[in-house]
């Protein structure tokens, strides 16, 4: 398939999409998410193909810059844009001049002058890619900020929701775990809420603070259920969160053991579920805690297929950018 | 000494003598020589006149909290600069707090203060003492020392919680000097790593919260700490509802508390934080509209006494960063007479009370022992502040005198604006558009 051919298969981006940066989904019309599905479908089908390669981004340049460590997402950007023709180049932050006192204006400022089209950033900090994309001219894709956002998770979770559900208004959609210190969840209420699915928002008190239900101007309106059991009662989709060891010794939880019993997906919880219930998980999933290891590989699970669908929707919004850039 | 002023046609107002009325000031060899009303003469004639007419003249505005970074910040600010931003923000008396480095923990560190304010400084500037040797909450500094050398107050402001003990000797042992312990009331084992005030806001942006309870919890200790020693505690920028509570309950009581809320507290809500705004993160964080209700009305019932603005200043490279990585802290003194005019063009506030809270108020805590300031008396001390209540102009930080740029009000246009500020009866600081 030659770019022509994408482009006819794919919809024009412009009258849709508002976006010079990807930071959050928090300001994303219904209809910029189904061009993301629309390209994402252009994508899939040439990836289906044998020679996986459009030249669409071709002498573009794409740098990821990581202040966190990150297998799947860093690697499916860079298979996104080596796919799209673009040239990918990585830095791992701690590694490089960061630790010498660089500031992020500071790198960002270089990658610029290197020549970087898109800037692909994680960072443990919140807000980090929006500072950082008032200092560049390149697009920043936010890959994950501290609590804050990670919008291309949930862009292919949507997407793979999509996939399996032919409506996804009225579906009613559970997040079970950490949803504090989650970027995944944050993104999802938005991205969910947007597409007219149902949040109910799961985890114990102290890992899912009642404000973010609390459905004000800053935040869309959820339900917050602190029983998995109820919150599990009907669910069209079940999503589960990593839950980080370090959350016991920070006083959070009294021990995993007594999360495991409250929280921990299991086969007989999941009956509760719609028998066609979605079991979703960002990964890396820790098996045995949040989530049992059955299902994790049972018939409900398409935690592979997110991830495969991660290089599909990063090639198509890479393209979309790129070609908002150009008008 | 200078020519006699005249400043003529403006409306005094001196809350320290119930007076607002339109009239003439007359100043001579540093002190208010002579008040009168239009038709009436001055006793001399050889005099120079600064023309007042529809603006407002009060006295010297005091601040109780600044924070001017010399010795060992002097990147950030020094007290030239300070002291100039100061005057430029109707302000001539300012108090310096002690988290310099070294600290104001010893009497040499006040006399470097003093001497240094003295050759450089426009205006007055007055210390505040450490509480603990070096700001390390371990053993109280030489409170006696430092009160003879002249502070005003013991803080170890931005090193806040005292453990509960020391708190309890501080209170105890400053009861022999007349002076008020200052604390930053902050439970910091509750905001550990907090970034902004925690509410939905904090929530959606991902960021740690410093919940209001933190600051309650300290405050309440505080007070309860007054009643058991008798001491006198000062609380330093009040911004919770439940704080102002607190403090009007043990008033009623009776325990010696007095208390300061800021220009920013008062006028600024969380929101200026979206967007990651490192320049709106300020500790105590800007809260909601609720707390802003709260101090108002804590202002006008006298539960809180003061305003003062707890400058902060900062440089622009401190505040170019991820919005954890930044230091709290506003630069305020210039944008403060401005954006507190907000609340009295609101009708929150009257005129004569926000000026109250800026001279005669403060000058009560300070009780006489560094001139007779905060009023237009005659004989007082000539500090003399005139501002335009009318006046709108747009926040430039370029124009600043301080180093500290750091402002969420820059680009924005302020109501009511310094003309003049006289001290000790020389005009240290005129408007370049005034009139």
């Amino acid at each position: 398939m030659t770019t022509e051919q994408i482009k006819s298969v794919a919809p024009k981006p412009a009258p849709v999409w508002q976006h010079r940066h990807i930071l959050d989904i928090d300001d994303f019309s219904r209809e910029e998410i189904e061009l993301v599905f629309n390209t994402t479908q252009a994508m899939k089908e040439v990836l289906s193909r044998p020679i996986k390669r459009v030249p669409a981004l071709r002498g573009k340049t794409l740098i990821t810059l990581f202040y966190e460590p990150s297998t799947r997402t860093r690697l499916s950007f860079e298979l996104a844009a080596k796919n799209l023709g673009a040239d990918a180049a990585n830095l791992s932050a701690p590694a490089s001049s960061v630790t010498k006192g660089e500031s992020l204006i500071d790198t960002v400022s270089t990658l610029q002058a290197l020549g970087a089209d898109i800037i692909v950033m994680r960072h443990p900090n919140s807000g980090a890619p929006e500072i950082a994309a008032h200092y560049v001219k390149a697009s920043v894709i936010n890959a994950g900020d501290g609590w804050h956002a990670h919008p291309t998770q949930a862009l292919l979770d949507l997407y793979t929701i999509q996939e399996h559900k032919e409506n996804m208004k009225g579906l009613k959609a559970v997040i079970i775990g950490d949803i504090l210190h989650s970027r995944v969840a944050r993104s999802n209420l938005w991205g969910m809420t947007t597409m007219g699915i149902d949040v109910t928002l799961c985890g114990p008190p102290t890992l899912l603070p009642d404000e973010m239900a609390a459905a004000n101007h800053h935040l869309p309106k959820t339900h917050i259920e602190h029983n998995i059991e109820r919150a599990l009662d009907g669910a069209d989709i079940v999503m589960m969160l990593r839950l980080q060891r370090e959350r016991q010794q920070s006083g959070l939880l009294p021990s995993l053991r007594e999360y495991v019993q409250l929280y921990q997906l299991t086969e007989a919880r999941l009956k509760l579920a719609r028998p066609d219930a979605l079991v979703m998980h960002p990964g890396p999933v820790n098996e045995e805690i949040e989530i049992a290891p059955a299902i994790v590989h049972g018939p409900q699970s398409v935690i592979e297929e997110q991830v495969a669908n991660g290089v599909a929707v990063r090639m198509a919004l890479l393209y979309i950018l790129a070609g908002s850039q150009k008008s | 000494m200078n020519k006699p002023l005249l400043i003529k046609d403006g409306r005094i107002i001196d809350p320290s003598q119930k007076l607002d009325e339109v009239g003439n000031l007359l100043i001579a060899e540093g002190k208010i020589a002579w008040r009168g009303k239009g038709e009436e003469k001055p006793p001399q004639k050889d005099y120079e006149v600064l023309e007042a007419k529809g603006l407002v003249v009060c006295p010297g505005l005091i601040d109780m909290h600044s924070h001017l970074r010399e010795p060992g910040y002097e990147e950030k600010e020094n007290i030239a600069s300070g002291s100039r931003a100061a005057a430029r923000g109707g302000f001539t008396t300012i108090c310096c707090m002690p988290n310099t480095n070294p600290p104001l923990d010893k009497r040499t560190a006040i006399e470097f203060i003093k001497s240094t304010a003295a050759a450089e400084a426009v205006i007055r500037v007055l210390a505040i003492g450490c509480i603990t040797k070096g700001r390390k909450g371990k053993e109280l500094a030489e409170m006696g020392e430092l009160a003879a050398a002249g502070v005003v107050a013991f803080s170890d402001d931005g090193e806040p919680a005292l453990n509960s003990y020391i708190m309890r000797q501080a209170l105890d042992y400053s009861r022999a000097f007349e002076l008020p312990v200052t604390d930053h009331c902050e439970d910091t084992i509750l905001t550990d790593g907090g970034q902004m005030n925690e509410g939905t806001l904090s929530a959606k942006l991902g960021l740690r919260g410093l919940p209001n309870a933190a600051e309650d919890i300290i405050v309440a200790r505080d007070l309860a700490l007054a009643e058991l020693t008798g001491g006198w505690i000062h609380i330093a920028h009040t911004t919770t509802a439940g704080a102002v509570e607190l403090i009007r309950r043990a008033k009623e009581k009776g325990i010696h508390v007095t208390a300061e809320a800021t220009p920013h507290h008062l006028t600024l809500t969380e929101e200026r934080c979206i967007g990651y705004n490192t320049n709106a993160k300020v500790n105590p964080p800007l809260r909601t509209e609720k707390d802003i209700e709260a101090l108002i009305e804590g202002l006008n019932d006298n539960t809180i006494d003061i305003i003062a603005t707890d400058h902060a200043p900062h440089t622009e490279g401190d505040k170019l960063c991820e919005f954890a990585l930044a230091p709290f802290g506003i630069s305020g003194l210039e944008t403060a007479l401005g954006s507190l005019m907000k609340l009295v063009h609101g009708k929150k506030l009257s005129l004569n009370t926000l000026i109250a809270k800026l001279t005669s108020e403060p000058a009560r805590i300070l009780r006489g022992k560094h001139g007779q300031i905060g009023t237009l008396a005659v004989g007082a001390e000539a500090d003399v502040t005139v501002f335009d209540p009318a006046r709108e102009w747009v926040v430039d930080t370029r124009e600043f005198a301080s180093k500290g740029k750091n402002t969420p009000l820059e680009g924005e246009t302020l109501k009511g604006r310094v003309i003049a500020t006289v001290y000790g009866g020389k005009i240290v600081y005129r408007d370049s558009a005034g009139k």
